[in-house]
């Protein structure tokens, strides 16, 4: 079966599996755990990046063929997201920003609101916006607008490892919005990958759970491989993408039916 | 949790008890923090302090020398700081607005955001106004500890000064919260007091705040009373097992919030902690004011004796040794405005 690349702000991608890069325990875990996930998209947060000093500087990990998506980890508004986004492209980190605006320290759920005026802002200045938002449809319509490149909702509370939560509500957006679906934070295991990429999420994004694994690489290919399992599962039109059941009794046959009543 | 429920785990010295907390902290550590320890790097401006605090070697009836740097002083201490790799910076003032007014902090955070991503002050409390200058001139986190929770004990060890006033003291994360810091670190000094009401206050303390300011970074930290220049001032200890469950306990309790160690803890405590609950630390500290490349040692006089004096090289070293990423840099300097 043949399947159409993942396009993001008309950059084509192979892989569907977009890779953070936070919690590793060391630098070396991080590099195989990125050739183990086949990922073509890695995350980084700006505020963890040292161009000072070489061996501890994190893009020294990152492959030159691999997409970098700096993200504005510690912005608690708009104003804040801009900044850091600006400032990563000042650094020389590229146009493409994952906008996360967090105001809450104990729950760390994103701020939509300000997360659409940053999207605003940045994608009229020409960057490649992928927000990161709990999933709500008026939230996702209003980023389309704004000029979002993707749409990336929760799938549960960021390193809970709690899986699809929030399943019903991504449905939706990937039933409604003509942006590509990433399905973001909370994905603990390379089912929960699976499971979103059948209901037909477009790409599947992880960090924590390969990050304190025993072995990161390992679990880094096997999300690779799930995320793969999973689009081959959707596109294959696999029976529970059709929510209205067919049922083997008809209820209503009896009015086409030619029965005589009794 | 009430006091009483405090009370009874610090109190219970069964082996099994004291391992399961530390398990359970432990997993929760590493979800929310990885295996990632954050560094920083002390700096001691000025030891001039006008209260008399009867546990610290600073305070102003100690016979110690006074000593401020000026800007061309401590940029030569940062410079060395910075030369060691370290990126956050926590300066540190004793309690006195005379010498060490808004206007020198200023000048010091604006001197020091030319070497450093995170700066961070711990010196006397001030108010809103002037968190949103220091705020503006890239302060970005705040250390303040109410050392105890206990009116009582807190105006017996606080003798005069401005440290004097409890609830000004205890509104002070308040304050710097609402004038924009991005972090802010509460703590007690264990050893003053009863440590299960202390920790119990502590706790409700900083509830208040993530309700009132959610979006603020919290850390809290658990100084034990230490000698200075090997004279004993606690009045109870808190011994290991007593100080294992209070790490435990509190990243139970809070799984978000950072836990600082600092170096006032012998090496392989510290060593021991790091897989327990504690995510940032100090490292290559020296708690004298011209302590890096000022003054000889013999004529050093410091805030407490350090008991872990492991180089940054050394730090950073144990801790790929035990399998942690040590991370300089966590904030990138921003423009700060509300």
């Amino acid at each position: 079966m043949t399947d159409t690349p993942l396009v993001i702000a008309g950059k084509s991608f192979t892989s569907r599996f977009l890779l953070g890069t936070g919690k590793f325990k060391n630098k070396q875990d991080l590099a195989d755990s990125i050739a183990a996930s086949e990922s073509e998209i890695v995350t980084v947060a700006l505020r963890r990046i040292d161009l000072e000093r070489h061996e501890e500087n994190i893009l020294e990990y990152v492959p030159a063929h691999v997409t970098l998506l700096t993200n504005t980890s510690g912005a608690r508004n708009a104003q804040e997201a801009v900044r850091i986004a600006r400032l990563a492209k000042a650094s020389g980190c590229g146009n493409w920003v994952k906008i996360e605006v967090i105001n809450d320290s104990k729950y760390l759920l994103p701020d939509n609101h300000e997360t659409i005026k940053a999207t605003e802002i940045l994608a009229a200045e020409g960057f490649v916006v992928l927000p990161y938002i709990s999933p709500d449809l008026y939230a996702a319509r209003a980023l389309v607008k704004a000029g979002a490149a993707t749409v990336m909702p929760l799938g549960s509370f960021i390193g809970s490892n709690q899986g699809l939560k929030t399943k019903e509500f991504i449905q939706v957006l990937i039933n409604e919005i003509d942006l590509p679906i990433v399905v973001d934070a909370g994905i603990g295991a390379p089912s929960q990958a699976a499971e979103a990429m059948e209901m037909g999420a477009a790409a599947v994004l992880a960090n924590t759970a390969i990050a304190t694994a025993q072995d990161p690489a390992v679990l880094a290919h096997a999300f690779a491989l799930a995320v793969k399992a999973g689009r081959m599962a959707y596109l294959s039109g696999l029976p529970l993408q059709h929510p209205v059941a067919k049922a083997s009794s008809p209820l209503t046959g009896f009015l086409y039916n030619d029965v005589p009543a009794n | 949790m009430t006091s009483l429920q405090i009370k009874k785990i610090l109190n219970d010295n069964d082996h099994k008890t004291v391992e399961a907390l530390a398990q359970q902290a432990a997993q929760l550590t590493r979800r929310q923090f990885g295996r990632t320890i954050s560094l920083y790097g002390p700096l001691y401006l000025s030891n001039f302090c006008s209260s008399h605090c009867t546990y610290c070697g600073f305070h102003s009836q100690n016979k110690i020398q006074r000593l401020k740097l000026e800007p061309a002083q401590y940029r030569k201490e940062m410079q060395f700081i910075h030369a060691q790799g370290i990126r956050n910076i926590l300066m540190l003032t004793g309690e006195s607005y005379k010498h060490t007014p808004v206007s020198y902090l200023k000048e010091a955070a604006q001197i020091a955001s030319e070497y450093f991503q995170g700066i961070a002050l711990e010196v006397h409390p001030m108010q809103t106004d002037e968190y949103k200058e220091l705020f503006a001139a890239g302060v970005d986190g705040i250390a303040v500890y109410q050392e105890t929770y206990d009116r009582k004990r807190y105006s017996e060890v606080h003798l005069s000064g401005y440290k004097k006033d409890y609830d000004f003291r205890y509104a002070t994360p308040h304050r710097a919260a609402e004038a924009g810091m991005r972090q802010i670190s509460l703590g007690i000094l264990l050893g003053l007091s009863d440590p299960s009401e202390d920790l119990f206050a502590l706790y409700q303390h900083l509830r208040e705040l993530e309700r009132s300011f959610p979006g603020v970074e919290y850390s809290v930290s658990f100084p034990r009373l230490r000698t200075v220049k090997a004279e004993t001032l606690a009045s109870c200890d808190v011994d290991d097992i007593q100080f294992v469950k209070i790490i435990a306990l509190t990243r139970i309790l809070f799984p978000r919030v950072g836990i600082n160690l600092s170096t006032r803890e012998e090496p392989q405590l510290r060593d021991h902690l790091l897989e327990i609950g504690i995510t940032r630390m100090s490292a290559g500290s020296n708690t004298s004011v011209g302590g890096y490349t000022l003054l000889e040692e013999s004529s050093q006089d410091p805030q407490f004796d350090i008991k872990d004096e492991r180089s940054v090289d050394e730090i950073v070293k144990l801790l790929k040794s035990r399998d942690f990423d040590p991370v300089f840099t966590d904030w990138r300097h921003i423009e700060n405005s509300l």
